[in-house]
């Protein structure tokens, strides 16, 4: 397993993968099978592979506690792009093809409807966080400034789950599942918390931090 | 016997098990009525758009009938073998002559009309349709309504054996819906037990629904088993999913947003650009005069 997640092959391999989703959207324009409402199937397949990606990206840090899986860190930042780079389709399939540039009635429906209010700033979110994922920015901030910034993919994962929710009609069984996700990856991530705050209190200030990383190979 | 004969025997074999296996289904399909078949006799109707109806495929692949799946694509995949042979409706409450009717006779009840409707979903989609049937006030002056009789309430058939997928889909079954007196008899309003030439696809509400253009899509419902003249409103799917998003009324109206989206436009299937949404779906000649006087903000 090491040497799989070790190997050179691996990061490339895996890039190519998260490029699936679009090259099938592509496939299926291509054999005009987008369905008989093609800009909502592009609509909600590009929301749904964001939403996927976060989850993925959310799930890297849990995973590497596991003996062996310690290296998955290498994917984790590429993961994280591509939850934005599908994100920025999303967005950008609902300026272009659902909207067509119509910018009053987009800012409208940003102010007005709250399900495109909670979509959009959990969207906006990610901006930050993409421009930042370089190892310069890194430096730049410093490693604890940079992990907290970087803290806000919760609010982005959490703005997502809401954002489903609060679309569908009345079938919440798919929300509700993304949301199950969400709240056990960042509900470990409370729990470690609280673990390790308790150390601290009984052992004193000795905790060592974790380095900051976008990527350690 | 060599290896390549073997296997080209084991794929023959094979591939006349699988037909053998499908013969069943396919007789069963012509049985239950599964298989549209094509309706002679029928006539122009008043009331057509000159509108270019939505293919055919559009209109049986994009479909909101929660009893088969919440995917808009799932009702053409889960409604295959759904069985609407026998099939009757029951007419009852306020009139004078309640009665059940089989579908043959429904058939037989007057002219069948082709009637080109604009279907507006409140999802703002729509979509127009080459509907097949007569005004539903052919029926119900057939159980002669008594003057208790204000408002109709329609039920669908629901059976869990045939539509596990409705258990899930977060809406009370069976699906209810309703119109007032004076909307269910309005010429308009349409029995309808065909489309684009043939009977209702299974996915479309087969084998008998109504459809009432000037109204958001899923007041049109499906899969009519009952019909009852009753004194006040009745009870409607949607409005008792939630009742601050859809109201009894319904109506198609571009000026009332709903809560979470505007209803000004539309995207008609087929068309690239949204086009605007009409008030009362464009039959405000026909209809405006039913609701004068009321706020049809406040009577969504």
């Amino acid at each position: 397993m090491r040497s799989v997640l070790n190997n050179q092959w691996t990061k490339p391999v895996l890039f190519l993968a998260c490029l699936v989703p679009l090259a099938y959207l592509i496939w299926r324009a291509y054999e005009r099978d987008l369905t008989a409402n093609p800009i909502e199937f592009i609509t909600h397949q590009t929301g749904d592979w964001t939403l996927r990606f976060v989850v993925l990206t959310l799930a890297v840090t849990p995973l590497r506690k596991i003996p062996g899986l310690a290296p998955l860190i290498r994917f984790r930042r590429m993961l994280g792009l591509f939850a934005f780079f599908y994100g920025c389709l999303h967005f950008g399939t609902w300026i272009g093809l659902d909207k067509f540039f119509d910018w009053a009635e987009m800012w409208k429906d940003v102010h007005k409807r709250r399900f495109i209010t909670v979509g959009f700033t959990g969207f906006v979110l990610m901006i930050p966080l993409a421009v930042t994922s370089t190892a310069g920015w890194i430096r730049r901030l410093g490693g604890r400034r940079w992990q907290w910034l970087h803290r806000a993919v919760y609010l982005t994962a959490t703005a997502g789950v809401i954002h489903y929710y609060w679309l569908v009609k009345s079938d919440v069984r798919r929300p509700l599942r993304y949301a199950a996700l969400v709240a056990v990856l960042l509900g470990w991530r409370v729990v470690l918390w609280l673990v390790a705050r308790r150390q601290h209190s009984a052992s004193g200030p000795a905790n060592q931090q974790e380095p900051a990383t976008a990527e350690t190979t | 016997m060599g290896r390549r004969n073997f296997l080209l025997g084991l794929l023959v074999t094979g591939g006349a098990a699988a037909a053998w296996k499908k013969l069943p289904s396919l007789v069963a399909a012509a049985a239950t009525g599964s298989v549209p078949v094509k309706l002679d006799g029928v006539i122009k109707g008043p009331y057509s758009t000159d509108e270019t109806p939505t293919s055919f495929n559009d209109v049986t692949h994009y479909n909101n009938f929660y009893e088969f799946g919440t995917d808009k694509q799932d009702p053409a995949q889960n409604a295959k073998n759904f069985r609407t042979s026998p099939w009757t409706v029951s007419v009852e409450g306020e009139v004078a002559k309640p009665r059940k009717f089989t579908m043959e006779e429904i058939l037989k009840l007057a002219p069948l009309e082709e009637r080109i409707y604009r279907h507006r979903c409140v999802e703002a989609w729509s979509i127009v349709v080459p509907w097949i049937g007569y005004s539903f006030n052919v029926l119900a002056k057939l159980v002669e309504p008594t003057p208790k009789a204000r408002y109709v309430a329609f039920e669908s058939y629901y059976d869990p054996r045939q539509m596990p997928w409705g258990a899930g889909s977060g809406i009370e079954l069976p699906y209810v819906e309703g119109l007032r007196l004076d909307e269910a008899m309005h010429p308009l309003t349409l029995l309808c037990l065909g489309m684009y030439g043939e009977t209702l696809p299974n996915q479309d509400g087969a084998p008998v629904r109504m459809v009432i253009p000037w109204k958001y899509g899923f007041k049109s419902i499906k899969s009519l088993v009952k019909i009852r003249f009753v004194k006040g409103e009745p009870s409607t799917t949607w409005s008792l999913a939630n009742a601050r998003e859809y109201g009894f009324y319904s109506n198609v109206n571009p000026n009332v947003d709903h809560p979470r989206w505007s209803q000004a436009k539309e995207r008609r299937l087929g068309e690239f650009f949204k086009r605007a949404t009409l008030m009362f779906n464009g039959y405000g000649d026909q209809v405006a005069s039913l609701y004068a006087g009321m706020d049809l903000r406040r009577y969504y």
